[in-house]
């Protein structure tokens, strides 16, 4: 449950408050590998992705326009607020400017819409929203798409991309996990498709449940993975990790990644994938 | 010798002082049973007070006492017999997640459960009591053997968290910790689980989904340890008493905010103090609660699980 990516977030997008003050805001994007500067417009023809092949965090509007067909997106439940449990002021604050940074109410949309005209359920979670920590109203808006998926029988699509349960919400984050596990075991149950497509960074409660779970589970290149983040790691254990420790490819090697898909082929893949289960 | 905890240093000279006066009365021959009994009322009332009116931090430090009884303690004073069942069939078999069969009033059951140690080699050997995947893929193992032979699972819950390590990541402690959540989502035995000690993070929740929630009266259970949490969202792990207040732990928060079913009482002072007063206690409730859930349909048992984390933090 360990959120390293909390503390800092290397691979930002659009730096909004960027510390280098001759890159303007919005308009030029630094790769946080290979360090090329690259106009926005330009990126976003390319998928956020780098000529180095650096995959760009992308925002969830992004994600859901490089994945659905147009126009085809509706999201549901976007007014569902953050609840805080236990009033804590500093929890507060931090809702508030993560919904100034991101323009969202929660890190979780979802909706329905089509990949290639097969309907679909979707779910994007957005890192700019408090790393796409799990609190609540974040697993209930999860749990309620998969319970959609199942009530319609749609296939179900996850894009999972957080910093774990959200700590602020103490145990009522921690039995999120749960609540989403519950309802995909009564999805698969009912004999219907879920995939997950793991993205940066995918770690602490949010991988141990529902990102887990798919019955193919994708993963853009490079992507952080992992119960634990490695900072923690690092102090227990009190060595460095070795390059490469935790991504997707590491993962895929050791058995818990079915394929590795760059974000320009990603719609492709999952169309291939939906229509094999049609 | 027993572990005084700092708040309770005024029982601890009190029952000194009783102590002293006894052992005048005997070596001098003086009759000081008048004082003994008035120190002696005052120690009760002082006793009452001080474990009365715990704070969060002091329900912290008896959930984690060395001496309190742990998942061992628990089986060997509430089971007839038990034996230990070992390993994963895949890689290993966690020494800090065991597990086995044993009987319960009668009744065959499952058993599985974090181990803490009690002193610094009982810990290193347990782990700390902090499993790796091996240790959930038991944890699986054994429950889908509990629903072929239609036994109840008991869990007993006593962890800070799953172990951070390498070889845990490596073997895909994400995995197996939402594997064994799911497995028990579906399980057509009834499963309790109870809360002995600490309960953090997915580590704890892992053995945690059930069809009942217990806590015993000084249990912890949160998303995250006071420490980690502090750590990270503070970047000072000193101020965790403050956090541990912040994100209410303790076992009477956890179910005024709907997620324990039922408190289990303790002996005055911690289970600790009375380690197989406190097993009795946690027999009882066992029992009770185990009557009510074999009373009930599959159907029912299945859709009231659901219900019951469905409705966690239920949004109006």
């Amino acid at each position: 449950m360990v959120l390293d990516a909390f503390r800092k977030q290397k691979n930002a997008t659009a730096p909004l408050e960027s510390e280098n003050r001759d890159i303007p805001d919005g308009i030029w994007s630094k790769c946080g590998r290979c360090g090329e500067i690259l106009l926005n417009k330009d990126l976003i023809k390319k998928y956020k992705v780098c000529q180095c092949g650096f995959h760009f965090r992308l925002t969830a509007l992004e994600r859901i326009q490089m994945t659905l067909d147009s126009g085809s997106f509706r999201e549901i439940d976007a007014g569902l607020l953050p609840v805080n449990p236990f009033a804590l002021s500093d929890y507060a604050v931090k809702l508030d400017e993560a919904r100034k940074k991101s323009g969202l109410n929660e890190a979780v949309v979802y909706g329905e819409g089509t990949i290639d005209k097969i309907p679909v359920v979707v779910v994007v979670m957005d890192t700019n929203f408090m790393m796409a920590s799990m609190g609540t109203v974040a697993g209930e808006k999860i749990t309620r798409a998969i319970e959609l998926a199942a009530a319609e029988r749609k296939p179900l699509i996850i894009f999972a991309a957080s910093g774990g349960a959200r700590m602020q919400e103490g145990i009522l984050s921690l039995m999120q996990l749960a609540k989403t596990v519950e309802a995909l075991a009564r999805l698969s149950e009912a004999g219907q498709l879920y995939i997950t497509v793991i993205t940066d960074p995918t770690t602490g409660g949010v991988s141990a449940s529902f990102a887990a779970l798919g019955d193919i589970i994708l993963a853009e290149p490079d992507s952080m993975i992992g119960f634990t983040g490695p900072r923690v790691i690092e102090q227990t254990i009190r060595q460095k990790l070795p390059e490469g420790f935790q991504r997707a490819e590491f993962f895929k090697q050791h058995g818990f990644i079915d394929k590795i898909v760059p974000r320009p082929q990603m719609k492709e893949t999952l169309a291939k994938l939906l229509t094999l289960h049609l | 010798m027993a572990v005084i905890l700092e708040f309770e240093k005024p029982i601890q000279e009190l029952e000194h002082k009783i102590n002293e006066l006894r052992k005048f009365t005997s070596e001098k021959g003086i009759d000081l049973s008048h004082e003994i009994a008035i120190l002696e009322k005052r120690t009760d009332e002082v006793r009452k007070s001080i474990y009365g009116n715990l704070n969060t931090w002091q329900h912290v430090l008896i959930a984690r006492h060395p001496e309190r009884p742990n998942t061992y303690d628990y089986i060997n004073f509430i089971f007839d017999e038990f034996i230990e069942l070992h390993g994963d069939r895949y890689f290993g078999d966690d020494p800090a997640l065991v597990g086995g069969i044993g009987r319960f009033n009668g009744l065959a059951v499952t058993v599985i459960g974090q181990l803490k140690g009690k002193d610094t080699n009982e810990n290193l050997a347990r782990n700390f009591g902090m499993a790796h995947p091996e240790g959930y893929r038991k944890a699986v193992r054994l429950m889908k053997q509990a629903e072929k032979f239609k036994r109840p699972v008991i869990c007993f819950i006593d962890t800070p968290g799953a172990y951070p390590g390498i070889g845990a990541e490596e073997r895909g402690q994400f995995e197996a910790i939402a594997r064994s959540m799911l497995v028990m989502s579906t399980l057509k035995v009834p499963i309790v689980t109870v809360v002995i000690g600490e309960g953090f993070s997915g580590g704890a929740l892992g053995i945690g989904v059930g069809d009942r929630i217990l806590m015993q009266e000084h249990s912890i259970y949160s998303v995250i340890t006071p420490e980690g949490y502090a750590s990270i969202l503070w970047k000072d792990s000193s101020r965790a008493r403050e956090a541990a207040e912040a994100i209410r732990i303790i076992a009477k928060d956890i179910q005024e905010l709907g997620v324990a079913d039922r408190i289990i009482p303790e002996p005055l002072g911690g289970a600790h103090k009375e380690p197989e007063a406190a097993a009795v206690m946690l027999g009882k409730a066992l029992a009770e609660t185990l009557d009510e859930l074999m009373k009930l349909k599959l159907e029912d048992l299945m859709s009231q699980r659901y219900e019951k984390f469905r409705s966690i933090g239920n949004l109006k």
